[in-house]
């Protein structure tokens, strides 16, 4: 009987679990419809769009700039020292190049972005939910989705491909910066060889990494904070969220993308 | 004017509020009084469709409502119980955001909130600060300014003095008596603070349990004999409405 019973309740805690994953999938997806019909439909907030641009896109290129400048270097001390087992050193450049344009620098920066953007955009979207803010919004005929939501997803799907391929260049250079001065290379060489290596589907697809990733960045701070839970726990708990979730969801895009840019 | 119709609203198996109907009319002020957890938020809400009740049917002007209000809100306004200001706007952007939305010019804008502010007794250098660095008085004032920004024809106070001092608290009720009476809104204020009710207030109900439990003028009030509302006007551990020691 005892058995039967710790079975069933096996059962129940996977079903409870099962159905609360598609309930917030769903409740996510309706969200995310709303929320692009918001991007599309009048009316529109420019000040609160460019003021958004501001924060989530200029004001993140230090740390994406920063990333971006260690994670080149270090991976062409990395490729010199891997490459030297089988005499390749010279791919230091074209590596690189390829590495941070078409994965390091938008996955990087994008988990970057998620830390500092995804979980501002939470807690102050959740503080605002906490203090009806957002039903003040309402009552004064203004739309939130249309007010806080479609301004940030926007700005950080359009930003985010900037800051990407700001970082890229930032990136080549540390990378640059160790082979000529710690690795030997000429740097008329290095140059060459980064830029003959490089192609227009590896910048491209890099791009479009990153505004898929800005998108989910700002989407899951935007849902996680509207949807917060009363007092600071709640706000404390959205923000959490919000990071962890456009986190994971970066890295399973940034895979399934991978697979639909160069494997297909 | 504003007509609650039997409305019912549950959450999960908790019934908040139980086939409550309520009328007010024109130009008149309804304060909704009750304990905690006794719906009068909800209520509110209903009529503001951030909260869809179960059943029943809200009228406003002898119309139906529902959806998203759009027609409702141009005319309306509210003092949200914590002030619910804009902090990432300064003070005048916060009274003239429904102005500034609809195209006015900031200069207009401007003038407009400065307007307000004084009409609320507060000093036009206050329009640049930011709701932060105001004290709660100052917010729920700022509150009260924004509510009556485009001079509504319908206003609702959700605790008015909540949180503030008693002289502040009289400051705040007489504020609204004035500008609602020069205004000839319509009102509901949901309170706990019985001098509100009797500053504010023509009629009074009484919600408890889901229920209106009592609904009348405010002169009646002291005289019913209604044991529930007898109760809370004395503040009385001992009666009908259990207190949880």
């Amino acid at each position: 009987m005892v058995i039967v019973s710790g079975i069933w309740s096996i059962f129940q805690s996977v079903g409870a679990a099962t159905l609360g994953l598609i309930r917030a999938i769903g409740a996510v997806a309706l969200f995310t419809l709303n929320a692009i019909k918001a991007c599309l439909t009048p009316p529109y907030y420019f000040g609160e769009l460019s003021r958004q641009i501001i924060r989530i896109g200029y004001f993140s290129l230090p740390v994406v700039g920063l990333t971006a400048l260690f994670t080149g270097a270090a991976l062409a001390l990395q490729i010199y020292a891997g490459g030297a087992r089988f005499n390749a050193e010279a791919v230091v450049p074209s590596i690189v190049a390829i590495g941070m344009v078409r994965e390091l620098g938008p996955v990087l920066g994008g988990l970057m972005v998620a830390g500092r953007v995804s979980s501002s955009i939470a807690a102050e979207i959740g503080t605002m939910r906490v203090t009806e803010q957002i039903d003040a919004l309402t009552t004064l005929s203004t739309d939130p989705m249309r007010y806080l939501v479609a301004p940030r997803l926007l700005a950080a799907t359009l930003t985010m491909p900037i800051l990407a391929a700001i970082g890229d260049i930032i990136g080549i250079m540390g990378g640059y910066a160790v082979g000529t001065s710690r690795l030997g290379f000429n740097s008329g060489n290095y140059i060459t060889n980064t830029v003959d290596f490089l192609t227009f589907s590896d910048v491209s697809s890099g791009l479009i990494k990153a505004a898929v990733f800005g998108f989910i960045i700002a989407i899951m701070g935007c849902y996680q904070g509207y949807n917060s839970g009363r007092g600071a726990q709640g706000v404390g708990r959205a923000t959490t969220n919000a990071v962890v979730t456009s986190s994971v969801l970066i890295l399973a895009a940034n895979y399934i993308m991978n697979e639909a840019f160069f494997i297909a | 004017m504003i007509e609650l119709i039997n409305i019912s609203k549950s959450f999960g198996p908790k019934t908040v509020l139980d086939g409550i109907s309520l009328k007010v009319e024109q130009g008149q002020s309804l304060a909704i009084i009750g304990g905690s957890g006794t719906g009068k938020s909800v209520t509110l809400k209903c009529i503001l469709g951030l909260i869809k009740p179960d059943s029943g049917e809200i009228r406003v002007r002898g119309k139906p409502i529902s959806g998203k209000r759009e027609d409702f809100f141009k005319t309306f306004g509210m003092l949200f119980q914590g002030g619910a200001l804009f902090d990432s706007l300064p003070v005048w952007k916060n009274i003239a955001f429904r102005a500034l939305h609809e195209g006015m010019s900031q200069s207009n804008a401007k003038e407009l909130a400065v307007t307000k502010l004084k009409r609320v007794g507060l000093d036009p250098s206050t329009a640049d600060q930011f709701p932060a660095e105001l004290s709660g008085g100052m917010q729920k004032r700022v509150g009260l300014a924004r509510a009556i920004a485009t001079d509504p024809e319908i206003i609702f106070f959700d605790e008015p003095t909540t949180g503030l001092d008693p002289i502040m608290s009289g400051v705040i009720n007489e504020l609204i008596r004035e500008i609602v009476t020069e205004m000839g809104a319509t009102t509901m204020t949901i309170t706990h603070d019985m001098t509100s009710v009797r500053t504010i207030a023509d009629t009074v109900a009484m919600l408890h349990d889901g229920k209106v439990q009592w609904f009348g003028p405010v002169t009646a009030m002291d005289s019913a004999d209604d044991p529930y509302l007898r109760q809370f006007l004395s503040g009385s551990a001992d009666g009908p409405i259990e207190a949880v020691r």
